[in-house]
C-alpha cells in the first residue's frame, strides 16, 4: 500500500493524510452513544471509534440496523455483516421515523461534495440543477440526518472545490446563514437537531464558532495555514489558541491498517 | 388452499410488465432482484418509469437498455465505489433526456408506506431549509391541522409492479425474509402487481411454522418466481453474499458505453435465464459468496393453543 510518510520520525510514527483524518473523527466520537453511520469514510471513523474511544457506542445504519457489530468493514452501506450479531434490524420506515425523527441519535456522520463556512452541505450537483455539470448522488438519507440528529459531525477532505463560499445546492441543513438565524429556525420549525458541530479534515479539526463558522482548532502535523487557506473559498476563522492534532498512537494505525481498512480503499 | 402462483421470470415480467409501467424494484443493497431487471430488458420493455430508493447498478443496467424514461429515487451512486454512469451520461450536461424526482431516503419510505395505507400524502419532518423542495414540487409545506407548526409532506407512490427478491416463499406467494428488510414491505403493499423472486420455494408448513418471519401475505402476491442466485451481485442474507467485485468491475465498464453494451450482450440479451447466468458466472466465482460460517437464529416458541 503506498502511503503519503508526512510524520518521518520512524516508523511507528509514519502515517497518511488519510489515516490522520480517521484517527481525529473516530476521537471526536469519544462519550457518544447513538451514532448513525455513513457510507465511505463515516463507516471506517465510526468503526474505529467503537474499537478505542467509544466501545459502547451503538452503531445505527440507515439500512435498518440499530446496534451493529461488523466482524468486517462494509464496502457499502448495506452488508450482511451489519445484521448477523446486531440488536435489531428495522424495516427503513421504522428506522427513519422512530429512530431518527423519534429522537433517539446523537450523532449523524456525514460526508459531502460541498460544504460552506457555516456548514451546509452539498450532495446533489455541481452546477445548475436542471442541467448540472455534474451529477451527485443526491440526499439519502443526510437530509433528514442533518435535520433531526442532535448533532452533525463531517469527515471529508479539504479542496477548495469542496470548501466552497456558495454551494451549488443545498442537500442538507447547517447553520445556514448563521447561528443566530439558524437557532430561530430550529425553534420556530421543531427540528431536533442542533446542527453541525465539528469538521474533520485531512488537515485539521473544525469546530463551529458562536457565530456558526467553522473554526480551526486543531492543525494535523504536516499541514499548514497556508495548505488550510489554499484550499478554502472563504478567509477563516482560526483559533487563537489553535493547537497540533495529537499524531495516530501505533494501536489506532494497527487497526486501521490490519483490520478495517487492509486493502488500502480509504487511507489511500 | 390457494392456487399456486409459481411461474417462470419470463412468464411474469411478460403478463405483468407493461410499456409505460411505474417499476418498483426494492431491497436496499440487500435482496435486489436483478434477475428481473435483466428479464426487463430482455423482453425490450419501454417508457418506463422506474422507482428505487437507491437505483444501483441493475438501474444503471436497464437505463444503458433503454427501458426507462424517468426515475424516482433518493440515492443515486454505486454504494461504496461512485457514480452511476450509464445514468450520469443521460443527467448530466448536454444530455438530460432522463427525467428525474427525486426525494430523501425517508420521502421515498414515507411515499410507499403512503401509498401501501392508502393515503394522500405522509408528513415528515425533513427538506426544512434545504433546496429539494425547490428541485421537487411534488414535496410540500403543510400546517399541522392541530395548530403546532409545519411539516413538509410527500404524495403516495403507487408502483403499477413492485418486484421484491427473498429468501424463501410458499406456492401462495407468502413470503418470508430475514436480514435488511429496507422498504420492501410498503412497496409490494403500494403496488397494484407484486412478483416475488425466491432463492427456495417452501411448503406452506414453514412458513405457518414461524408467522412473524413473514413480511409479505400472498393476498397482495401476483407471480412467484424461484430462480436461486437471482439478487447477484447483490446478496442474501445467510445464502450468499455481496460481489463487491461485480460493483467495482462495473465502474469501469459503466464509463465505456461500447463496453456497456458489450457487457449487455454477453449477461443478458445472449442468455436465457437466470440459471445460465449463474452457470457463466462460475462455481468458484459464486463458492467464494458463500458466508464463511452458520450464524443460526434461536429457537423460539410460538406454543400450541387448542
Amino acid at each position: 500500500m503506498a502511503v503519503e510518510r508526512p510524520g518521518g520520525a520512524g516508523a511507528a510514527a509514519a502515517f497518511s493524510k488519510s489515516e490522520m483524518m480517521i484517527v481525529a473523527a473516530a476521537r471526536e466520537l469519544a462519550g457518544q452513544r447513538v451514532c448513525f453511520v455513513g457510507v465511505g469514510l463515516p463507516n471506517i471513523a465510526v468503526n474505529l471509534a467503537k474499537r478505542t474511544v467509544a466501545p459502547d457506542m451503538e452503531l445505527v445504519y440507515e439500512a435498518g440496523v440499530f446496534g451493529a457489530r461488523p466482524a468486517r468493514l462494509p464496502l457499502s452501506i448495506g452488508d450482511p455483516t451489519i445484521v448477523t450479531g446486531a440488536t435489531a434490524v428495522t424495516s427503513m420506515w421504522e428506522l427513519f421515523a422512530f429512530y431518527l425523527q423519534g429522537g433517539l441519535i446523537d450523532v449523524g456522520f456525514l460526508g459531502a461534495a460541498q460544504i460552506d463556512r457555516f456548514g451546509n452541505i452539498n450532495t446533489t450537483v455541481i452546477g445548475e440543477y436542471a442541467h448540472p455539470k455534474t451529477r451527485l448522488p443526491g440526499s439519502g438519507g443526510a437530509c433528514e440526518i442533518a435535520i433531526n440528529a442532535r448533532q452533525i459531525f463531517v469527515i471529508m477532505r479539504q479542496s477548495a472545490r469542496s470548501f466552497v463560499e456558495r454551494i451549488d445546492f443545498r442537500t442538507s441543513p447547517g447553520n445556514l446563514g448563521g447561528a443566530e438565524k439558524a437557532e430561530r429556525i430550529r425553534r420556530e420549525q421543531g427540528w431536533l437537531g442542533r446542527g453541525p458541530s465539528v469538521v474533520v479534515t485531512d488537515l485539521g479539526i473544525w469546530h463551529f464558532d458562536e457565530t456558526g463558522e467553522m473554526r480551526l482548532d486543531f492543525l494535523h502535523p504536516g499541514a499548514t495555514l497556508d495548505e488550510i487557506r489554499a484550499t478554502l473559498g472563504w478567509d477563516p476563522h482560526i483559533s487563537p489558541s489553535l493547537a497540533p492534532t495529537p499524531v495516530p498512537t501505533p494501536e489506532e494505525l494497527r487497526l486501521i491498517r490490519d483490520e478495517l481498512d487492509p486493502e488500502g480503499m480509504y487511507t489511500k | 388452499m390457494s392456487s399456486s402462483k409459481v411461474a417462470t421470470m419470463r412468464d411474469a415480467v411478460g403478463a405483468l410488465v407493461r410499456d409505460g409501467d411505474t417499476v418498483a424494484i426494492e431491497g436496499f443493497t440487500h435482496l435486489i432482484s436483478f434477475a428481473a431487471g435483466h428479464e426487463i430488458i430482455r423482453q425490450r420493455r419501454r417508457d418506463l418509469v422506474l422507482a428505487r430508493m437507491t437505483p444501483d447498478v441493475i438501474y444503471d443496467q436497464m437505463v444503458a437498455a433503454g427501458v426507462a424514461r424517468k426515475l424516482i429515487f433518493s440515492w443515486l451512486g454505486n454504494p461504496g465505489v461512485g457514480g452511476l454512469h450509464a445514468i450520469r451520461r443521460v443527467t448530466e450536461g448536454a444530455d438530460t433526456s432522463l427525467e428525474l424526482e427525486e426525494y430523501s431516503h425517508f420521502g421515498m419510505v414515507a411515499r410507499y408506506a403512503a401509498g401501501a395505507a392508502n393515503l394522500p400524502f405522509m408528513p415528515l419532518r425533513s427538506y426544512f431549509e434545504t433546496d429539494l423542495p425547490v428541485a421537487n414540487p411534488l414535496i410540500r409545506l403543510i400546517e399541522s391541522p392541530y395548530g403546532d407548526g409545519t411539516v413538509y409532506a410527500v404524495p403516495p407512490l403507487k408502483p403499477d409492479v413492485t418486484v421484491i427478491h427473498a429468501q424463501r416463499a410458499d406456492a401462495a406467494g407468502n413470503t418470508q425474509v430475514w436480514g435488511l428488510l429496507g422498504c420492501q414491505k410498503e412497496a409490494a403493499f403500494a403496488a397494484d402487481r407484486v412478483i416475488v423472486v425466491v432463492e427456495e420455494l417452501v411448503d406452506e408448513a414453514v412458513i405457518r411454522a414461524d408467522p412473524n418471519r413473514t413480511i409479505v401475505p400472498g393476498i397482495v402476491v401476483d407471480a412467484v418466481v424461484v430462480e436461486p442466485w437471482g439478487a447477484h451481485p447483490s446478496y442474501v442474507q445467510g445464502r450468499y453474499d455481496r460481489d463487491n467485485r461485480f460493483y467495482r468491475d462495473w465502474d469501469a465498464i459503466s464509463r465505456d458505453p461500447a463496453a456497456t453494451d458489450q457487457w449487455l450482450r454477453d449477461w443478458v440479451y445472449d442468455l436465457d435465464g437466470r440459471a445460465a447466468y449463474a452457470e457463466k458466472l462460475g462455481d468458484e466465482r459464486l463458492r467464494a459468496l458463500l458466508p464463511s460460517g452458520p450464524a443460526p437464529s434461536g429457537v423460539v416458541d410460538y406454543g400450541e393453543y387448542r
